[in-house]
């Protein structure tokens, strides 16, 4: 059974149409890109799936469950994670907090006024193996709002990690990073995917990225579905090269 | 200065801070103080640090704390005058009273953001002013409610003259301080405390973590709004009096001058914003009426130059 199935959505806002008509199907253990030229509705799409705003029309369901009106928040708790664009963190507190609140959250403890011994030790303990997951261990103590763009990228995918998602959603991980920042990230992603056998989502610009992570690729253009397949079908697809990477080549 | 240097730094101002409120009777007649200044001080440092407990921890601009405050001010007056002579009564009703219509309006709030919440918690607090200012009966309206005022309390063995020594009564609100301090403190090291921090960081994130945003900031704003009323039940006890200005949003305005004055990232900041704002407002009113365009000045200044307050000022010198 797919993990996620996105059946016929679509998003209007006002008399434009973000998203029209789209459909998805992610198994457990994929990886999946979801490329397009700017403007292509592939933030909105995300924003759909993980409950940001919810589709005019058409039903996301989520591990066999209809998941299409559920807030955000009880997507997460049904084992979904994102992260944004524009990296969303905690700027004034560092990696270890960011981290150790996510951690805690995951935990079922935010409400709790104290923890035991023991749940303060698993939390230390999970908190460190992300750390250490994401190299950052020895950063522990510097804000987050310090750090480099790739650094604050990669504490936001630790945090969304925190979670025990069975479905990550990375919405342009590597976007704005250099090189090497961008090649650390891809790493850390591959990691995942192959090691951990996460499921993820992610949309992404840069070719190199995509073409060298994906199992398959979901090419939208104008908010409509363009194309889907392997990287090689996609490499190989004409409608796709006129549409996007023509483009970029011309 | 790393970690373990700043917080021995943190602990040092912590006891330096204690040591002078217990010893205020001692020295502050000294300085040219007085003991009702000393507590005044104390009474104002509690509600601006409950405002900060929303402002600074949570990242909720509250412009109408003045009507929990003064909730608190008008329930132990009017249960003093006309229903049961008792101070711990009066404080119990002050304190549930600015509670419960915390729960209410609390309710109806609690999903605005930013300048909306600011403006709803101004018209909100009117509402309660304009109600004391106006049900001249049982309020008293504009002149206030006086002749009431704290009692004596009796334990059976001893007993606490609050009514007549002001040396008492100050160690009386210094005790309801320190509880409330210390609860304050103690919620905002736990997790629970941690998700309002995570809200105040960036509420985006936090509600993709998986936590009800709008629930936790509704914790918040009960806790925050009780400990206000608490300190309102001890500045109308200290008064023996009711103002219906102490429901007022000028009130509630100079909780937040308190908060940000003295730095509002930091536990301990309201407490020197307030003890600035009520010693200039004490000195200062005695040479001119316009003793507020100095508090301004200098709210100006120190937000200008020091957004983060007094206590940054210092923290800062110390880092360097």
């Amino acid at each position: 059974m797919s993990l996620l199935q996105v059946d016929n959505v679509t998003k209007r806002f006002g008399s434009l149409v973000a998203v029209n008509a789209v459909s998805m199907m992610v198994e457990p253990g994929e990886l999946r890109a979801v490329i397009g030229p700017n403007g292509a509705g592939k933030t909105t799409f995300f924003n759909l799936i993980s409950g940001f705003t919810t589709p005019t029309s058409g039903r996301i369901i989520f591990d066999g469950k209809d998941v299409t009106k559920l807030l955000p928040a009880r997507r997460v708790w049904r084992g979904m994670a994102r992260t944004f664009q524009i990296t969303e963190v905690f700027p004034e507190l560092n990696v270890f907090e960011n981290l150790q609140i996510a951690v805690e959250i995951a935990a079922g403890f935010r409400l709790r006024i104290r923890l035991k011994a023991d749940e303060i030790g698993k939390v230390r303990a999970r908190t460190g193996e992300l750390l250490e997951m994401s190299g950052l261990a020895g950063k522990s103590d510097r804000l987050v709002g310090e750090l480099s763009h790739g650094d604050q990228r990669a504490t936001e995918i630790m945090m969304a990690l925190a979670l025990n998602p069975r479905l990550l959603l990375l919405d342009e991980p590597t976007a704005g990073m250099g090189d090497q920042e961008t090649y650390d990230i891809t790493q850390l992603i591959r990691t995942l995917h192959r090691d951990q056998k996460l499921t993820m989502v992610l949309i992404e610009h840069d070719m190199r990225v995509v073409f060298h992570l994906a199992d398959r690729i979901m090419v939208l253009a104008e908010g409509s579905l363009l194309a889907e397949g392997t990287p090689e079908q996609i490499a190989a697809n004409e409608a796709v090269q006129a549409a996007y990477l023509g483009k970029a080549a011309a | 200065m790393d970690k373990r240097t700043q917080d021995y730094g943190k602990y040092a101002g912590a006891i330096v801070i204690w040591l002078l409120l217990l010893s205020m009777p001692l020295w502050i007649n000294q300085v040219g103080g007085y003991t009702q200044l000393g507590t005044r001080v104390v009474v104002m440092a509690l509600a601006a640090m409950a405002l900060n407990f929303l402002l600074g921890y949570t990242g909720v601009l509250s412009f109408g704390h003045a009507a929990y405050f003064g909730l608190g001010v008008y329930g132990a007056g009017l249960t003093i005058k006309f229903l049961l002579p008792s101070t711990f009564a009066g404080m119990a009703v002050g304190v549930l009273t600015a509670l419960v219509a915390a729960a209410v309006i609390g309710i109806l709030i609690v999903h605005l953001r930013g300048i909306y919440f600011a403006m709803v918690t101004i018209a909100f607090g009117q509402v309660f002013y304009f109600i004391a200012f106006r049900w001249n009966n049982v309020t008293g309206g504009d002149d206030g409610l006086s002749n009431w005022g704290r009692l004596p309390i009796d334990f059976g063995l001893a007993k606490l003259d609050i009514q007549h020594s002001p040396v008492m009564f100050y160690y009386f609100v210094l005790f309801f301080f320190a509880v409330s301090v210390a609860i304050m403190a103690a919620l905002l090291r736990s997790p629970f405390g941690r998700t309002l921090l995570a809200i105040r960081e960036n509420e985006r994130r936090t509600r993709f973590l998986g936590v009800p945003v709008d629930r936790h900031i509704y914790l918040s704003w009960l806790i925050s709004c009780t400990f206000v009323g608490l300190a309102g039940t001890l500045y109308g006890l200290l008064n023996n009096f009711a103002d219906p200005h102490d429901l007022h949003w000028s009130q509630s305005g100079d909780f937040v001058i308190m908060a940000v004055l003295g730095g509002m990232r930091s536990f301990w900041g309201p407490l020197i914003g307030a003890a600035i704002f009520v010693v200039l407002q004490d000195y200062v009113s005695t040479m001119t009426q316009n003793w507020m365009s100095f508090i301004g000045l200098f709210f100006v200044l120190v937000v200008l130059f020091f957004p983060r307050g007094v206590l940054g000022i210092l923290r800062r010198k110390a880092a360097s």
